[in-house]
């Protein structure tokens, strides 16, 4: 059985926030080791490039657009809702930050296919 | 098993990266277009001093940043604590900064 706080949509907000942080996090190195490829074998890092080219690597560099968009706009409703006077809207808040991570990330998406 | 202190620094760091965010997915959203490749992302930032600041920051806020947030999941989820819980908090941090400054060092510096 589901718990009840797990039916709320304000703790889907929490764990999109928690998943987008932590595949973020595991993310950066590979990040970071594929840009130092620049200073010690860029011809490996134009052969990462060419296979960029791959519709499943733009989908999921698309993925990861979305996760940071939606952590740093989920992040600032975050600490709007702890630092600013108490809103009614906090539901409308997560849905516009899920919403605007969406528009970025799909504009990214149709520019790298 | 979040200070005060981390708490803050947790959130200073991610006010710190909201602009340097949004600069990074619109600088993504440019690039991105017409394929990517070693020659155009190093003509952009080699030599440049503006990238180097704005990336090597980015680079220290997120170091600390993901640092923080790794102890909270780890804390929560594993139940870890005490001198281990710390010294995989600064692990994550230092190999974060060290990797990190040395991607940002790799396309501007060099």
């Amino acid at each position: 059985m589901i718990r009840p706080h797990r039916s709320h949509p304000l703790w889907y907000a929490f764990i999109l926030h928690r998943i987008s942080g932590l595949v973020l996090a595991l993310f950066l190195p590979v990040h970071f080791y594929m840009l130092a490829l620049a200073l010690t074998a860029p011809e490996r890092l134009d052969g990462l490039f060419v296979w960029s080219e791959m519709f499943i690597v733009k989908v999921a560099e698309f993925g990861l657009v979305f996760l940071l968009a939606v952590h740093m706009f989920g992040g600032l409703r975050l600490m709007a809702m702890e630092w600013l006077p108490w809103s009614d809207s906090q539901k409308s808040l997560a849905a516009g930050a899920a919403a605007v991570a969406l528009l970025i990330s799909g504009v990214f998406f149709l520019r790298a296919i | 098993m979040l200070t005060v202190r981390l708490y803050m620094l947790q959130r200073i760091t991610a006010l710190l990266m909201a602009p340097l965010v949004l600069g990074h997915l619109a600088v993504m959203i440019y690039a991105v277009q017409g394929g990517l490749s070693a020659a155009e992302i190093l003509g952009r930032t080699q030599g440049s001093i503006a990238w180097l600041l704005f990336y090597g920051g980015f680079v220290i806020a997120v170091s600390v940043h993901a640092a923080i947030g790794l102890r909270v999941i780890v804390h929560e989820t594993l139940g870890l604590k005490g001198t281990l819980l710390e010294v995989i908090t600064w692990a994550v941090a230092a190999g974060l900064l060290g990797f990190g400054l040395r991607a940002v060092m790799a396309v501007t510096v060099s």
